[in-house]
């Protein structure tokens, strides 16, 4: 059972997460596009390619490596049988993160947050309940355009956090930020379709390592 | 220096009731469900009945008398009932052995809540597409058209009942509302059945007073019969066709019966109105109350009688003018500590 652990942390890519996309890829799907020069965060501008137009263009060559290394860590935690949630509160994408999670076999959060959610997990939740392992942000802003209360509280209860920053939002706190569009429908989807395909084949293949060890 | 406190054990013990309501095992269910049978069984032997074919009124009627109870709220007598029918329906435990909730949205706290949400928005998008693939074959939209009346939605109790859980009042009109905008569309017929679920049918409450037909007497006269009160005067009223207008109380006519001309006049109002004094006969019974009273109920009985003798337009016209509404003001109680029903007693500075 420790081989099973140990071997996937020996390889850089043991899921061969690079071949899932490409940059052609996420150019189509509009990722590169950010906000107006006004709206931007000002943790934000290592990211951001140029301004067009007073429109801010996000680097898809750093996109590429956040979401490599996004993409390579949720197929680890998925393998480990960890919990993943997905957290949204963009109301135009609820049902499709939904969707997506249910069709992972995972979980989504993509309604109103109740405040002590993971903090007061133990009297909100029921009595020793196991908290997500890691959280993912399709949409680091909330309704209001204020940064997430779950991105805080991850990092208070120690929960590792992936998350889509637009240009208007604040990459601090979150471990495995991933520079991209977070409006456009074609950009969500194509998140929703990689997150989607990275969990199921790290679960595929944990299945298969157990009962390759199995046979043993 | 150290100074040794001692306390007692009441400071330490934990608020019992702080726990909230009880939680039942499965197991516990079970148990109860096991002894409720075994005890079924012992009553019908008891009661020298078949243990087999003893049913939920048998146990009823047994455990009636065996423990006459004087008590007057049924509920606080005993009763012997199912287990599932006396502990409420419970959640059970939302997670697995490894730790991993059942349900893809646990972690939003009302997960059933989301969830019907999230399918009820399914249903809307499916509609909306099959709506689209029709739109591009040219074909038309709607079929039948829906009966909008006689349903309605389920109430927020209802809803609670069915999702195990509680919602606020926010919550439910945001459901109505998805629920109100799913039937607007045009092909809402293909989720009829989804719909059903959450809709209830409101039985029709016109309640259509049945106009009694002319009866016939010996002579081939028309007749009807009416009955009338107002306060405590109890009166009932014959109006005969072919009359020549003559009024008979108790046997004696209304001149020697009702002096007053106010009375008279209330007696005639239902005949003047449609026009008809001299054309009926009327003999009436009235027993009870005083003199107005007596004269209000018969003028009631008497325009119940004419319906059977009128269009319904008439009848109509007739109620709208206050001749078929019995008058419900009676005599107000006296209070304690008042002199009357209102008079208070005279107040004295000192």
């Amino acid at each position: 059972e420790n081989k099973l652990l140990t071997e996937p942390l020996s390889h850089p890519d043991f899921f061969s997460v690079k071949e899932l996309f490409t940059l052609k890829d996420l150019f189509d799907a509009r990722v590169h596009l950010g906000h107006k020069k006004g709206c931007r965060h000002r943790f934000m501008e290592p990211y951001i390619f140029g301004c067009r137009l007073d429109q801010d263009i996000i680097d898809l060559d750093q996109t590429m490596q956040h979401l490599q290394l996004a993409l390579n860590f949720t197929a680890h935690v998925a393998y480990r049988g960890g919990i993943i949630l997905f957290v949204s509160r963009k109301r135009q994408f609820c049902h499709l993160i939904e969707s997506t999670a249910r069709a992972c076999g995972e979980y989504a959060h993509t309604r109103y947050w109740q405040g002590g959610l993971l903090t007061n997990a133990n009297i909100q939740l029921g009595h020793g309940v196991r908290l997500p392992d890691l959280l993912i942000f399709l949409s680091t802003l909330n309704n209001v355009f204020e940064p997430h209360v779950a991105i805080r509280d991850a990092a208070k209860m120690s929960i590792p956090t992936v998350g889509v920053v637009d240009t208007n939002c604040n990459p601090c706190l979150i471990t495995y930020p991933i520079p991209g569009n977070d409006d456009s429908p074609t950009a969500m989807e194509l998140y929703c379709k990689l997150f989607r395909m990275t969990i199921i084949r790290a679960k595929d293949k944990r299945r298969q390592s157990e009962a390759i060890e199995e046979l043993r | 220096t150290l100074r040794l406190i001692c306390t007692t054990m009441a400071v330490q013990q934990k608020n019992v009731g702080a726990a909230g309501p009880e939680k039942y095992t499965e197991a516990f269910i079970k148990k109860q469900i096991e002894e409720f049978n075994l005890g079924k069984r012992h009553l019908a032997n008891m009661m020298g009945e078949d243990p087999e074919t003893f049913t939920q009124e048998d146990i009823d009627r047994a455990i009636a008398y065996l423990f006459p109870s004087g008590l007057f709220d049924k509920q606080a007598r005993p009763m012997m009932k199912h287990p599932t029918e006396i502990f409420p329906e419970q959640r059970k435990i939302q997670w697995g052995e490894d730790g991993r909730p059942f349900h893809f949205l646990f972690y939003t706290g009302k997960q059933s809540y989301y969830s019907l949400m999230h399918e009820t928005y399914e249903k809307l998008l499916n509609v909306q597409k099959h709506q689209d693939q029709l739109t591009v074959q040219d074909l038309p939209l709607q079929k039948e058209k829906r009966n909008l009346a006689g349903s309605r939605w389920l109430t927020k109790i209802e809803l609670e009942e069915m999702l195990l859980e509680k919602l606020s009042d926010d919550d439910y009109s945001r459901f109505i509302q998805l629920l109100q905008k799913l039937v607007a569309l045009p092909c809402a017929d293909i989720e009829k059945e989804y719909i059903q679920k959450f809709s209830k049918e409101v039985p029709a409450q016109l309640q259509k007073v049945v106009i009694e037909p002319l009866q016939y007497d010996e002579r081939g006269v028309a007749f009807s019969t009416g009955e009338g009160k107002r306060k405590t005067a109890r009166a009932t009223a014959v109006v005969y066709d072919n009359g020549s207008g003559k009024i008979t109380v108790n046997g004696i006519d209304i001149l020697h019966y009702f002096p007053v001309l106010q009375d008279r006049e209330q007696l005639l109002f239902p005949f003047q109105f449609l026009g008809r004094i001299g054309k009926h006969d009327m003999v009436c019974t009235v027993s009870g109350g005083g003199r107005s009273a007596q004269a209000g109920a018969i003028r009631l009985a008497s325009a119940k009688a004419l319906r059977s003798f009128v269009t319904e337009k008439e009848v109509e016209f007739m109620r709208q003018a206050g001749l078929l509404t019995v008058d419900p003001r009676v005599k107000e109680r006296k209070k304690p500590g008042q002199e009357g029903p209102r008079r208070k007693f005279t107040w004295k500075k000192r």
